[in-house]
């Protein structure tokens, strides 16, 4: 009971702090510029008397540069708005409040994390839904797989919620959100350099961006979303960003499962037992 | 600690016959913390309702008693506003609502006042007396002494921690009395005299100041004085105000 309580006070919070609403016009502020794009390079390609297959696997690579900025975004907002989540409110002393009430430490901290998670489904839900509409109505294209897609990029979202939590518990909000934002660039970095290996033929770099994943699993995440969503042309390209160069295997994803729920079993311990 | 938020180094503690800080003693607590902040984006309204949720009062319960509460504490006119419009004041008095909201045993009001008016305080003084009255027991933790010295029925001092001394201040002719005398013709030998009865004393020229524990040794202490050859004009009991005491045990400030 606590837990939807604090869940749906979370959700409240967000929705009256214009969080929420200013994400979603900031969301619908991009499939207006990715639809405009769109449907320019339709328009162009059509002019062009560019073959239909070349301009198929053009409309495809812009679909899935615009499904990258849409995880990167929803990383990106994910940290940011979670990021005062604990630790602002233990900085503040707001958290006094609520945890004298009768009620579980892990109760406040589970009830805020699932607010978010609820906040993140919705997001995830209408702005790759959004994309891929365009990209169908539009040019005409669809991914391969766009369910695994949207629930690979919805789990490193979640990934990425946990580990701001985790760190919640320990810093304050500026350290929280320095360490989450330089793990993830740690993490973005490693799988870029790991997808540059297919250029330089080194295992060595695979290396590092298998290590880097392993310290922070997001991008590993959105690697393999990528790779379920692509056209096989597409990711058989060497040239191409989205190439199945080195696409995180299963394993991986099970990895970053069991890393979130690592992080949050920590987050929740340390919740529980530190002082307020 | 006792309500949980800071953790005991060693060592264990029981509220209400049970474990300190544990979930279902919280039940019956209400607290206040001294710099009482909230979700600023709810109103004074919502602010109850949520708290008294999560205290576990039933919606139905609720219904009623979000208003009363609102109502008794003054801010029934601004029940709908966001607490980012309140004053401090104002807010000290929704947090004193939202440690009330579901009627706990046990109320813990930290510097309750410190942000009130004179109005306000005597509204907070009135709502802690209607608590006493319907059997909770409330702490009251202030530094402004006049407000415990009239609100409360005993008082607690603590140094470093630890308690240094209690008083029942029901049993005010138990007190210490301070007395002030105007007197010439004072001797050592009568100052001298006056160690059976005074905890203190101190002379300066003709006034004499002195301690003692009870009012009923002054008829003796007087004729004492007349009787060693003083000539009294003035003899004048004062009972020594809660902040006297303070420092008589606390000692002076030692930049706490």
């Amino acid at each position: 009971m606590a837990l939807w309580i604090i869940a749906g006070m979370t959700f409240r919070e967000a929705a009256r702090k214009k969080i929420l609403w200013t994400a979603l016009i900031a969301g619908l502020g991009f499939l207006g510029v990715f639809g405009i794009g769109l449907h320019y390079q339709m328009a162009d390609s059509i002019a062009s008397s560019m073959p239909p297959f070349l301009r198929y696997q053009i409309l495809s690579g812009m679909l899935m540069i615009g499904l990258y900025t849409v995880d990167l975004l929803a990383v990106v907002m994910t940290i940011l708005t979670s990021v005062d989540t604990i630790s602002g409110e233990i900085d503040s002393g707001t958290i006094h409040a609520i945890a004298t009430k009768p009620i579980a430490r892990w109760q406040v901290l589970i009830g805020k994390w699932m607010g978010f998670v609820g906040m993140l489904a919705i997001y995830v839900a209408l702005m790759f839904g959004g994309t891929i509409a365009e990209g169908r109505w539009i040019g005409g294209v669809s991914p391969q797989n766009p369910i695994a897609g949207a629930l690979l990029v919805f789990l490193e979202c979640v990934l990425a919620l946990t580990v701001t939590f985790m760190f919640g518990t320990w810093f304050s909000t500026l350290t929280n959100g320095v360490i989450v934002l330089g793990l993830h660039g740690l993490a973005f970095l490693g799988g870029w350099l790991e997808q540059m290996s297919g250029f330089a033929e080194g295992s060595r770099l695979v290396a590092v961006g298998i290590v880097s994943s392993l310290v922070m699993p997001t991008e590993a995440v959105w690697r393999r979303a990528a790779f379920e969503m692509e056209s096989p042309l597409a990711g058989s390209l060497p040239s191409s960003p989205f190439a199945d160069i080195s696409v995180p295997s299963l394993a991986m994803i099970g990895y970053a499962g069991a890393f979130l729920l690592g992080a949050l079993a920590i987050a929740i311990y340390h919740f529980q037992n530190r002082d307020l | 600690m006792l309500l949980g938020l800071v953790k005991p180094s060693a060592g264990e503690a029981f509220v209400l016959g049970a474990p300190a800080g544990g979930v279902e003693v919280r039940r019956k607590i209400g607290f206040l913390p001294e710099d009482f902040r909230f979700y600023q984006w709810l109103t004074a309204a919502e602010l109850l309702a949520l708290h008294g949720r999560l205290s576990g009062v039933s919606t139905d319960v609720l219904r009623e008693r979000v208003p009363a509460l609102v109502d008794l504490v003054g801010l029934t006119p601004h029940r709908d506003k966001r607490l980012q419009e309140f004053s401090k004041g104002m807010l000290q008095r929704i947090g004193l609502a939202q440690a009330l909201i579901h009627e706990p045993q046990l109320v813990f009001l930290d510097e309750p006042t410190s942000g009130l008016d004179p109005m306000g305080r005597r509204l907070v003084r009135d709502i802690i007396r209607a608590q006493r009255d319907r059997g909770a027991t409330v702490f009251l933790n202030s530094h402004i002494l006049s407000e415990i010295e009239i609100t409360c029925d005993e008082v607690v001092f603590i140094r470093d921690g630890e308690v240094v001394t209690s008083r029942d201040l029901r049993k005010q002719n138990e007190e210490e009395v301070r007395v002030v005398v105007r007197a010439r013709k004072l001797t050592p030998d009568a100052v001298a005299g006056l160690t059976r009865w005074s905890t203190s004393t101190q002379v300066d020229e003709e006034q004499l100041t002195f301690t003692t524990r009870s009012q009923d040794v002054l008829p003796d202490i007087l004729r004492h004085l007349v009787a060693a050859g003083a000539d009294v004009y003035q003899f004048t009991p004062q009972r020594l105000s809660l902040e006297d005491l303070f420092l008589k045990i606390m000692g002076e400030d030692r930049g706490l």
